[in-house]
């Protein structure tokens, strides 16, 4: 059996303590050990977006992270987002643009928005597509997904 | 993906000694978006991943207009293009670090990681080459240097000794009337890997007309990325001319030995040998005379 390690992170604000073996990635912690299965696996090479994670305060595919390395580092995950009562409004905006169908690439398209309005309240549609370039969509065909990122950052 | 263990090093001294006693069956892991997939994917074995994060050295972000740029070998593709000084001066090797992956992956993949990974077409090589960069390496005897261009020995292979790791890179402050470019091809707009890359870094004269000196590499076209040297001295002393930059791109495509694969054929990656090499030695020489 592999040894596992104690780690103890923030998740959404929250102080968090797993236990994992070194191999298992930051997304397989989030989903199998703490139950947080809003990001998603899709590629599990870094290929994708569906897994991204916001990592002190930086865009990173969940997939690519060592869960043992988050040690003493804050995370946000999809999870964060929404108050009790009220979606985020990247969220809203997605829903009002109908920007997703299947919505498996939903939570990583939303964090790796978040991670630009919180960097630059303003984009232009060109910053939004070269941003969003690592987040893979089958299903819509982007302009909805990009079209509702505008309407995030001007409802801000 | 394989079990192993996870060491967060500390201090330089500490990696070293535990890459000297693990040898091959320890690996670095700075942002781990070549590492990581390649373990999982079982592409390489290892026991030992060494997480150089935490070390003070590797994480030196330092512009000096007298002494140049200290580049710490984990420091993310994103800390790069974030700082103007660094986009002022060493523009080609920004170039490369704004197409690595997308957002997420130059959240997390170091300029170092690139380097020492030596892939063929690693992004980040052509322009170091191009900016005299060297290598500031640690290990058991101590540190040493060594220039870019001699640092790759084949796919995957450098000329790290048992023990070994980077610890930063280290680029002059560029000449006056200086200045570089780097671009690649590729299918699409947006993360790929590069059929061809070129880099060109060239010094003009106060009136910008005459080329100085240049200095012009390859990515993709060979086990390792390419010094085009003889390409890059025919042009010391030269007028600024079509002539001229044509000379040099067929130099350049002289040196290619591409291979045929999925990406593209030998043929057409020496064609484009001859492209991005007239269009990053243009690019640079268009940067310094745009400059004030
Ligand atoms: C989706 C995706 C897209 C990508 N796109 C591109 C692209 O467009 N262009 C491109 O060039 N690459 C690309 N890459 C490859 C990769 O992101 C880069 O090569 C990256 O710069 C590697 O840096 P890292 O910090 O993640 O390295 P790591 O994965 O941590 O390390 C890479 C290798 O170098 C060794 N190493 C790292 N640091 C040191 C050190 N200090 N001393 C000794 N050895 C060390 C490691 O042991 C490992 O073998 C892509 C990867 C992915 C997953
Ligand atoms: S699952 Fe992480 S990028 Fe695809
Ligand atoms: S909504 Fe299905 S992949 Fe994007």
């Amino acid at each position: 059996m592999a040894r596992k390690s104690h780690v103890q992170t923030t998740i959404n604000g929250e102080t968090v303590e797993f236990l994992c073996e070194s191999r298992q990635s930051l997304l397989e912690v989030l989903r199998d050990e703490l139950h947080l299965t809003g990001a998603k696996e899709g590629c599990n090479n870094g290929n994708c977006g569906a897994c991204s994670v916001i990592l002190d305060g930086r865009l990173v595919n969940s997939c690519l992270v060592l869960g043992v390395e988050t040690e003493g580092k804050s995370v946000e995950t999809i999870e964060g987002l929404a108050e009790p009562d009220k979606l985020h409004p990247i969220q809203d905006a997605f829903l009002e643009n109908a920007a997703l169908q299947c919505g498996i690439c939903t939570p990583g398209f939303i964090m790796s928005a978040k991670a630009l309005l919180d960097q630059n309240p303003n984009p232009t549609e060109h910053e939004i597509r070269y941003w969003l370039a690592g987040n893979l969509c089958r299903c819509t065909g982007y302009d909805k997904i990009v079209r509702a990122v505008l309407d995030a950052a001007a409802a801000k | 993906m394989q079990d192993f263990a996870y060491i967060a090093a500390n201090t330089v001294s500490e990696a070293v000694t535990l890459l000297d006693e693990k040898g091959q069956s320890a690996r670095i892991l700075a942002g781990g978006t070549d590492l990581i997939v390649q373990v999982r994917e079982a592409r390489r074995d290892v026991d030992w991943m060494i997480d150089i994060k935490s070390i003070p050295e590797v994480n030196v972000l330092d512009y000096n207009a007298d002494t140049g740029l200290t580049l710490g070998a984990a420091v993310e593709c994103y800390k790069v293009y974030a700082v103007d000084e660094i986009c002022d001066a060493y523009p080609g090797l920004v170039d490369a670090t704004k197409i690595i992956g997308g957002t997420a992956i130059q959240g997390r993949a170091a300029v170092g990681g690139n380097l020492c990974n030596a892939s063929p077409a690693a992004d980040c090589i052509p322009p170091l080459i191009v900016l005299n960069a060297s290598c500031v390496i640690a290990g058991p005897n101590g540190e040493r240097e060594l220039p870019v261009e001699q640092f790759c020995t084949g796919p995957g292979q450098t000329a790290f000794e048992n023990g070994e790791m980077l610890v930063s890179l280290k680029i002059p402050v560029p000449a006056n009337n200086s200045s570089s470019f780097y671009l690649r091809f590729i299918p699409r707009n947006e993360m790929d890997i590069a059929v061809v890359g070129a880099g060109a870094s060239v010094t003009l004269d106060n009136a910008k007309q005459t080329i100085v000196s240049a200095r012009i590499a390859l990515g993709a076209v060979a086990p390792t990325p390419l010094f085009a040297e003889e390409a890059s001295a025919l042009l010391a002393g030269r007028e600024v001319s079509d002539a001229a930059i044509d000379e040099a791109a067929q130099a350049a495509q002289s040196i290619a030995r591409p291979i045929s694969d999925m990406r593209g054929t030998a043929e057409q990656r020496t064609h484009l040998v001859g492209v991005l090499t007239r269009r990053a030695l243009n690019g640079a020489i268009q940067r310094v005379r745009d400059a004030a």
